[in-house]
């Protein structure tokens, strides 16, 4: 079957995609996109946390043809989404559908290899920043869906309490247990946030 | 495999009547989960997510009628005043990601004993939508689970919406397991008091072949209230009632050993919660708090 959706702000078109295939199957091997981890392939981890028009899920629990039409965006092109959302809806999201990503940047942007655009300038988004500085990715594995439910969190609740961070990050399994320096991670970014308004 | 992606309701019950054996998909958490690990091949796979009446619901003046696909995340966001039960329950389920995309049409679809939708269904008091292209029925809660992880659906017939009583008094969920987040319940337990109707009811997850009420331990406790004059004083509830409620909730249990817990714990945990949750609410009917409060 054929499954037609966007990613990272970008139109993409997959063949051939078996019809009991997982979203994170698409990304990775379809796509070149393996920044998604597959851990459990079973929901428990969160290794491969993506946005579905904007609402973090697991995507090795979502079937590739339930996001023909949809949006999603996923650790690669989280650098770019922060920065659209900083340039053009300071302190909230873009509704689902109505941008994507930033659409020139994410027009010129190559999905293949992945975060090629991101790796070239060197950007990080600020959620990205803060693991690196909070010394928060020990072997990494865990990282980039810890980075996705972390970015949505500081997008929905800026200045958010322990507890919040604890609950948003609570379907994301970190199996190097660094689990205080994902807190402080956390904590940078909102306070860098909070300093730059 | 085919992957059937209806755009309407009426499209949706066309395809399940010409394909019965078609496996329903609505936020896959299950579903996808079976499919990852090969346990189930269905030759045809039905998406709801394009259907987007499924995802919406109407507050009635005395139900919800809740669409089935709406998750878990927009109960416990929206619902929490008319339905505190299944709020409370909706939110012990797993994590922010599954319950972004789990629905309670999915739980009631799965039939799990262990699903945390159920024991706040029992005790809120629920029917459920079932619609085939021959027509709707309404299920009672009651009368849906039919067996371990069977329910009352026929087989071209699909969940539209789950009707749940408005809460018209204080509800409470609790849940047993090792951990917050990310735990299937050893066993679960959900009450509601109704006192417009003077009644209380139950819920028990996780402790028997299929979710079931409390019924003589409801019918005891009902009694009880009654002859002591309990729902006008607003007194505190005798101890001895209490125990007696806790210990026939208990009785209820049919539950079995397995790795999560043996039939024995069980069965004294849901004695336990049945205890606590009854005094949680009779103390908010009282007037002092704690109404949407839950403990896991
Ligand atoms: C990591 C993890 C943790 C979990 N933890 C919990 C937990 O704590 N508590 C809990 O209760 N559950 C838990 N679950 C199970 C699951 O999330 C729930 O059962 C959820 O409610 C399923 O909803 P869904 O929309 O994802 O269903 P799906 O997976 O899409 O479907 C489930 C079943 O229902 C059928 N179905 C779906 N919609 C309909 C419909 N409208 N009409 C007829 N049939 C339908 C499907 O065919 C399928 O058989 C967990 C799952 C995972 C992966
Ligand atoms: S790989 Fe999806 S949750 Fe673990
Ligand atoms: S850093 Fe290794 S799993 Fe989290």
């Amino acid at each position: 079957m054929r499954v037609n959706f966007t990613v990272n702000g970008r139109r993409y078109e997959a063949d051939d995609v078996w019809e009991g295939e997982s979203l994170l199957y698409v990304l990775r091997e379809r796509m070149g996109l393996p920044g998604s981890k597959n851990a459990c392939e079973q929901g428990e981890c969160g290794s491969c946390t993506v946005r579905l028009d904007g609402v973090p899920v697991c995507s090795c629990l979502v079937a590739a043809g339930q996001v023909e039409g949809r949006e999603v965006v996923t650790v690669e092109g989280l650098a770019d989404f922060a920065a659209h959302r900083a340039e053009q809806h300071p302190g909230s999201g873009c509704a689902p559908g109505a941008c994507g990503t930033a659409l020139d940047q994410a027009r010129r942007w190559q999905a293949d290899p992945a975060g090629e655009e991101a790796r070239e300038t060197g950007e990080l988004s600020p959620i990205q920043q803060a693991f690196i500085d909070a010394g928060a990715v020990q072997c990494g594995f865990c990282t980039p869906g810890l980075l996705v439910a972390a970015d949505e969190l500081l997008e929905r609740n800026p200045e958010p309490s322990d507890a919040d961070i604890r609950e948003a990050l609570s379907g994301n399994l970190c199996r190097c247990t660094g689990y205080e320096k994902i807190l402080d991670a956390v904590r940078l970014a909102a306070a860098r946030a909070e300093e730059t308004v | 495999m085919d992957f059937l992606r209806p755009a309407s309701w009426e499209e949706a019950l066309a395809a399940k009547a010409a394909h019965p054996t078609a496996v329903p998909i609505a936020g896959g958490t299950d579903v996808m989960v079976e499919i990852n690990f090969d346990h189930r091949r269905p030759d045809h796979l039905l998406d709801l997510n394009r259907i987007g009446e499924l995802t919406e619901w109407e507050v009635g003046r005395e139900n919800v009628r809740l669409g089935a696909c709406v998750p878990y995340s927009r109960i416990m966001e929206h619902l929490r005043a008319e339905l505190p039960g299944l709020a409370l329950a909706s939110h012990t389920v797993a994590s922010p990601q599954i319950r972004n995309r789990g629905s309670v049409g999915g739980n009631l679809g799965t039939a799990s004993p262990a699903g945390d939708a159920h024991p706040a269904l029992l005790a809120a008091g629920a029917e459920v939508e079932a619609e085939s292209v021959r027509g709707t029925r309404m299920i009672p809660i009651d009368a849906f689970y039919t067996g371990v992880k069977r329910n009352a659906l026929e087989p071209d017939e699909l969940i539209r919406a789950v009707h749940i009583k408005k809460a018209d008094g204080p509800q409470q969920f609790s849940k047993v397991g090792t951990r917050n987040a990310m735990v299937i319940a050893v066993c679960a337990f959900g009450l509601a008091l109704h006192p417009g109707t003077r009644t209380v009811r139950t819920g028990i997850g996780s402790a028997a072949p299929t979710p079931v009420r409390a019924k003589e331990a409801e019918e005891f406790l009902n009694a009880a209230l009654e002859e002591g004059g309990f729902w006008d004083s607003r007194a505190i509830i005798t101890p001895s009632v209490a125990k007696q409620f806790a210990a026939l909730a208990a009785g209820a249990c049919n539950p079995i050993d397995d790795v999560r817990g043996t039939a024995s714990y069980r069965r004294h945990a849901v004695g336990i919660m049945a205890r606590r949750t009854l005094g949680w609410t009779w103390e908010s009917y009282r007037g002092n708090g704690r109404s949407t409060e839950g403990a896991a």
